[in-house]
């Protein structure tokens, strides 16, 4: 669907049918009654969805919201190297590392954070990875929430999906 | 003085120098892991091949030294071809930790690799030896046995530099590695630079295990605020934190390395620092603007001044002050408050633990340059004097501590002054007890020299701003003076060094052109 931009040339003064509102009021109405009487009649053609029950099919290449992959115990196979950190473009990622209880991993992060709302989903994080530790899903962009605390993901978010 | 040709480019040496040395003095860089410019040669690493005509074989760089007439090359394919193969029989037991080490980015195997290596690796993983890791070998290291490509540089330094020895080589082969003797740790005070002489990850620092990657880090020259032996150094920090000290080559001063104390100075610039300007009204402190600040402490002392002379007032001055800060201080002392009752004390709490090398028992970085600047330590004592005896009403203190004294004796010394301001950077029984606080920022936040106990005069640099609402000295001292009427026009340390250097003679002629970064004796000095 295009969308065009018509140019309405507006007149200095109103006529007096004009200034009385009350007609153009009608006038309008009657422009929004044509369009709703139009879409009742052709229901298929309207190019909104009725999210979330109905969800757009994405493309099968498409990756949307991260995720920490996990090793066989269930611990982070992140070792916290910081190379998604760095090859970041948008600087959403924060890594804080620690000494890790398994002596044979030695280092893991203690926190893992990403800023859903500064990401730009390009995917150099998950290309960087030398571990394999970080993914991105398909088929689903990231949930929307309600406050833009929720949309930054820490570790245990991360690594539950 | 031998003539030879490097890569076709002809120099003259001095005699005795070896084909490495040389190379480097002429800007060509000859790869090398066991070399090092303050330790002895060893020749085990075989990194620095080069050609050298009339050789019928490829001659190590780092112990050959340069004769007549030699011509060398270590661009040609043969010494590129050995190189890599030195390094790939080198990383042939080398674990693949690079995400986990902390040597990352400053690797001197990651960094040949990118020139000479680029190979796959023709072992399979699984035959790979290995050897125990992170072994807390004592002091201030974590030792990875297999990341270790057996060099020895940390065994001679060990040997030579600290004459500790500590460690050695052990086992044969494929198995050899290096390691401490069984239950004798490490016990120096010089570990720290262990790490910065292993060119891989087997040796690294405790103290900045998994702090932060080091490509984040950015570096400033500075001069360790520790003791007054004021070895040069390079202050790692990153947003505003500092992160590492490490030593900056000097070799009138401290060669390549520091001590571990020195190491650790850089928490005091990170850890409960003073970060707003502060009023003590009836007891309760407040936080102020600076102009409000510096306002009632000029107001206070002109009104002591006023009221009860001169002799009323008193400045004591600190050693961690740079000259430039000092220097204002003693003209604000002298010239604008007028007061004889100034001076500085080089005590401090701690046992002033010294030995032969690098740590001096004084543990402040310009006790020489407070000396020189006309504080004395006299001064110091007639000041505390007059303040039992009640004299002082408006007193000026700079540093966070008081001498060697207890928190009580700070208390109860200065409830005897009705003004106690203090230009400071850390929380403490001064600040507590300090009328006006004025926060000042910390050796990593602000520029200028120090003079150590040689009486050199070293620069130290400015890395990032100062915490949170922290002020400059020099402007704090400038601010304070204006309030109290003078005319000083400086801007930045650079204008009060060059008023110093008018004015004094121990520092005649210096500027901080020609001190450079390697710094100046002061006239008399050694």
């Amino acid at each position: 669907m295009t969308i065009g931009v018509k140019k309405v040339a507006r007149p200095e003064q109103m006529s007096f049918g004009e200034s009385l509102y009350l007609l153009e009021i009608m006038k309008g109405l009657a422009v929004t009654m044509g369009h709703f009487l139009h879409n009742i009649a052709h229901n298929k053609e309207i190019p909104t969805i009725e999210y979330p029950e109905v969800r757009r099919t994405m493309p099968a290449r498409f990756r949307g919201c991260h995720r920490l992959m996990k090793r066989p115990d269930g611990s982070p196979r992140c070792v916290a190297c910081y190379m998604c950190a760095t090859a970041c473009p948008a600087k959403c990622i924060t890594i804080v590392a620690g000494e890790s209880p398994d002596p044979a991993v030695e280092k893991y992060p203690v926190r893992f954070d990403i800023d859903m709302l500064r990401c730009v989903f390009c995917g150099q994080c998950v290309e960087a990875c030398p571990c394999d530790a970080i993914r991105m899903d398909t088929g689903w962009h990231t949930p929307p929430e309600d406050t833009r605390e929720k949309l930054i993901y820490m570790i245990d978010k991360l690594l539950e999906k | 003085m031998p003539n030879f040709t490097i890569n076709g480019i002809a120099a003259a040496v001095p005699d005795g120098t070896t084909i490495l040395a040389a190379a480097h003095m002429i800007g060509i860089e000859i790869p090398h892991y066991c070399y090092h410019p303050k330790l002895s040669i060893a020749g085990n690493c075989r990194m620095c091949l080069v050609e050298v005509e009339k050789f019928p074989k490829l001659q190590i760089a780092c112990n050959t030294v340069v004769t007549e007439g030699m011509v060398v090359r270590s661009d040609t394919e043969k010494v590129r071809k050995a190189v890599t193969g030195v390094l790939e029989l080198m990383l042939i037991h080398h674990p693949v930790d690079c995400p986990i080490c902390d040597q990352a980015g400053e690797c001197g195997l990651q960094n040949y690799y990118m020139k000479f290596g680029l190979h796959k690796s023709r072992y399979d993983l699984e035959d790979k030896v290995h050897k125990k890791k992170v072994q807390d070998i004592g002091g201030q290291i974590v030792l990875d046995a297999e990341r270790c490509i057996l060099c020895s540089r940390c065994v001679r330094f060990l040997q030579e530099v600290t004459k500790t020895g500590e460690m050695e080589f052990f086992q044969r082969g494929d198995h050899s590695e290096i390691s401490i003797f069984p239950g004798r740790k490490l016990s120096n005070n010089y570990t720290g630079n262990l790490a910065d002489i292993c060119p891989v990850g087997a040796l690294t620092s405790k103290d900045f295990r998994f702090k932060c990657r080091v490509w984040y880090l950015s570096s400033v020259e500075s001069i360790c605020p520790g003791c007054s032996n004021g070895c040069n150094i390079v202050a790692d920090f990153k947003g505003g934190i500092l992160y590492r000290l490490k030593p900056r080559r000097n070799d009138d001063v401290n060669q390549t390395w520091m001590c571990d104390f020195g190491r650790l100075e850089y928490k005091k610039a990170n850890e409960s620092r003073l970060l707003v300007p502060v009023l003590r009204e009836a007891g309760k402190p407040v936080a102020a603007s600076w102009d409000e600040a510096l306002m009632t402490s000029a107001m206070r002392f002109r009104e002591a001044a006023e009221k009860h002379g001169p002799g009323s007032v008193a400045v004591i001055a600190s050693p961690q002050s740079s000259n430039e800060e000092l220097f204002l201080a003693k003209k604000l002392a002298s010239e604008i408050l007028k007061t004889e009752t100034f001076g500085f004390t080089s005590r401090t709490p701690g046992d002033g633990f010294s030995d032969d090398f690098l740590i001096k028992a004084d543990k402040n970085p310009n006790s020489m340059g407070a000396q020189l600047l006309g504080f004395a330590e006299e001064g110091f004592g007639r000041a505390v004097k007059a303040i039992s005896d009640g004299k002082i009403r408006a007193l000026l203190i700079f540093g966070n501590v008081l001498s060697d004294l207890s928190d009580a004796e700070v208390e109860s010394l200065l409830s005897k002054v009705s003004f106690v301001a203090q230009v400071g950077t850390g929380d403490g029984a001064v600040s507590r007890a300090a009328h006006a606080v004025l926060p000042s920022a910390s050796f990593a936040e602000r520029g200028g020299t120090f003079t150590n106990i040689a009486g050199r005069v070293q620069r130290f640099r400015k890395g990032f701003a100062p915490r949170g609402k922290a002020g400059n000295d020099i402007e704090i001292l400038v601010g304070l003076a204006k309030r109290l009427g003078a005319d000083w026009k400086f801007d930045g340390e650079e204008s009060v060094f060059k008023a110093l250097s008018e004015a004094s003679a121990s520092f005649s002629g210096m500027s901080y052109e020609s001190l450079g970064s390697g710094g100046r004796a002061v006239a008399g000095g050694q």
